[in-house]
């Protein structure tokens, strides 16, 4: 695997914001991307995951900090002096020209002689496994086709780096996995960087080396998706990474393990994190939904919480329960099918819910 | 028979209706272009294409053919540029009074077209440019750029904005993204522009009769027929200048609808 720290950044976001008008979209944003690595750039729709992308591509301009490309300032080049092609949400192939002539584009921009032009846009479609629908028209492929055609016509060029904005977004289900199993041996492959946009959790988590979240213009946290996934760095990631259940409470006492008091109940909790906490912090206790147990009767841990079932979601093998606290607020759990078997839940039915102490992630400053 | 057919019946009646309320006149005009008597009068002589070769027997009408055709395709040439660049500047640029700046590109239709006409000679002949062929096209490019525009404008609605951006993106400059992206996508809309420019500034007869002095187009010439004789000569001019700008108009739209069912085949 690609190992991040050992190489200088290929691109880095110094400081950088966008403004329009009053609003701002990205906010002193520092970010470096790595020579060859997988990186996601994700997070609800307006936080300035794609704003990001294409001040990258030179289609926006920064309107504070600095964006270097190998360590050269490159706000005021124009998009078309960068070799940062970008594979578009809505692919923009030109329908007007065929598929070896969509990808024969950035080579004709480039002056490159005709011949040349064919036989490197003709490696390209072989690589991409769609050589033999060169002379089709846009319009006769499918959606899955199309996205080969917009990656080959991207990577033409060879270029260094390749952003990503939402490609997959179009496709149905299956084509999504498949494409993104393609997309990650591609950049292995080529061990070129890729800078990928998604909102989508799966996408991010299934090929990226690193992913990066955002929330209003702000980086909420980096870092592998298994670190994002267990050790949310604040309530937003928490509720948007996974399904995690949130718990608001203080620290009752921290001799010598963390006693946490919250409004359905106190808990205790393994110094897992790198945060040292005091008696009277407020913090988050986050317990992911896959790691909590169930049972009809009070398993008289120290960590359990009553629960009132209120619905069901059925995926497959796992199932994800809605239920509800004594203060009122939600509890979700994920626990596998069969184990569900033999317990009669319906509306109103008490159960109760019960983790490990190691289990609960903590976040400083607890909201309230 | 029920009530849901007879009402289809009624209809399809009232449809037959208004077409040959549209269509009488112009259909009875050809029919005394190839009819032997001198008047329109019922029962019909014999088919005849004497007024045909008469028409064409006149050196004048000759000539007006060939300034219509000069005039209605530099009027086309320009009006569909006109067009075209109104139309980008509309798709790719926001500023202030944009409004005023489209509905001052699209104001010349609404005008009269005596009012139009007057207004043209006057200016024209005060800067010394009336009575020419010039003085027309210039006259009908000013009439027809709204029109090209409007086809063109339609057209950039359906582009998808990332297509121009993509271009950049791999190196096409501004000018190179427009002629490479911008104007193939608007091939179809252009060349129905041009074809529908062209039929307008064929048959316009208003602002011609004012600005055209002795370089008659065919509209005016033939009101001088009209005023001279009334034999079905009038008829044949009038049979032929229809069917030219039916095949224009009906050429602009067929390159339109193919373009849309290209449309429709390429929509996701």
């Amino acid at each position: 695997m690609n190992e991040p720290s050992a190489t200088r950044p290929l691109v880095s976001f110094d400081g950088v914001s966008k403004r329009y008008g009053s609003v701002v979209a990205v906010h002193t944003m520092n970010l470096e991307i790595y020579e060859g690595e997988f990186l996601a750039l994700m997070g609800p729709s307006g936080c300035g995951k794609t704003t990001s992308l294409r001040m990258l591509a030179g289609l926006e301009e920064p309107s504070e900090g600095e964006i270097r490309l190998e360590g050269r300032r490159i706000n005021e080049i124009s998009s078309i002096e960068r070799d940062t092609p970008m594979v578009w949400q809505s692919l923009a192939l030109f329908p007007f020209l065929n598929v070896q002539k969509n990808v024969e584009f950035g080579l004709k921009m480039r002056a490159i002689p005709a011949e040349e032009r064919q036989q490197r846009a003709r490696k390209w479609l072989e690589r991409m496994e769609i050589l033999e629908l060169a002379d089709r028209d846009i319009s006769q492929l499918s959606g899955g086709q199309r996205q080969r055609v917009a990656l080959a016509r991207s990577l033409v060029t060879e270029p260094r780096i390749l952003l990503l904005d939402e490609p997959l977004s179009a496709l149905d289900a299956n084509l999504v996995v498949r494409m993104q199993g393609v997309l990650a041996r591609l950049q292995k492959e080529l061990g070129i960087t890729f800078v990928y946009v998604t909102h989508s959790q799966s996408e991010a988590f299934a090929m990226s080396d690193r992913v990066v979240i955002m929330s209003q213009g702000r980086i909420e946290q980096i870092g592998s998706p298994k670190a994002i996934y267990r050790s949310p760095a604040s309530r937003f990631v928490a509720d948007f990474v996974g399904a995690n259940n949130i718990l608001t409470g203080s620290v009752s006492d921290s001799t010598e393990r963390l006693e946490i008091r919250t409004a359905v109940g106190e808990f205790s909790c393994a110094r897992n994190t790198d945060v040292s906490f005091n008696r009277g912090d407020t913090l988050d206790m986050v317990i992911s939904a896959d790691l909590v147990q169930i049972s009809m009767e009070n398993p008289n841990v120290q960590n359990s919480l009553r629960c009132r079932f209120i619905s069901e979601e059925f995926v497959g093998s796992i199932v994800t329960i809605f239920a509800e606290l004594d203060d009122g607020s939600d509890f979700k759990v994920q626990t596998r099918q069969r184990d569900l078997a033999n317990m009669a839940l319906e509306e109103g039915t008490v159960f109760f819910a019960s983790w490990n102490d190691a289990d609960a992630h903590l976040i400083d400053g607890g909201s309230t | 028979m029920s009530a849901r057919s007879e009402k289809s019946l009624l209809l399809r009646g009232y449809v037959v209706l208004v077409f040959l309320f549209v269509f009488t006149p112009i259909l009875t005009s050809f029919v005394f272009s190839v009819n032997s008597d001198r008047f329109p009068t019922i029962p019909l002589g014999h088919f005849t294409t004497h007024w045909y070769e008469t028409i064409f027997a006149d050196p004048d009408v000759w000539d007006a053919f060939r300034i219509s055709a000069i005039v209605s395709i530099s009027v086309a040439v320009l009006a569909t540029f006109i067009g075209f660049c109104t139309a980008y500047t509309d798709y790719r640029y926001n500023f202030t009074g944009k409004a005023l700046y489209l509905s001052l590109a699209l104001l010349p239709p609404t005008i009269p077209l005596v009012i139009m006409g007057l207004a043209m000679l006057a200016l024209l002949a005060r800067i010394n440019m009336s009575g020419e062929i010039y003085s027309i096209v210039v006259s009908h490019v000013v009439l027809c750029s709204p029109f090209a525009m409007a086809v063109i404008r339609m057209r950039l609605a359906q582009i998808d904005p990332d297509l121009e951006s993509a271009a950049w993106n791999l190196g096409a400059s501004n000018w190179r993204a427009m002629r490479e992206v911008i104007v193939p996508f608007c091939g179809p809309a252009i060349a129905s522009a041009f074809c529908l420019t062209a039929a307008v500034s064929f048959d316009e007869f208003a602002v011609a009769w004012f600005v055209s002095g002795l370089n008659k187009t065919v509209p005016v010439i033939i009101l001088e027929i009209l005023q001279g004789n009334t034999d079905p000569q009038i008829n044949a001019i009038g049979s032929i200048v229809f069917i030219t700008s039916m095949t224009l108009v009906i050429l602009a739209q067929l390159i339109l609808m193919r373009k849309t069912i290209d449309q429709t085949a390429t929509g996701i």
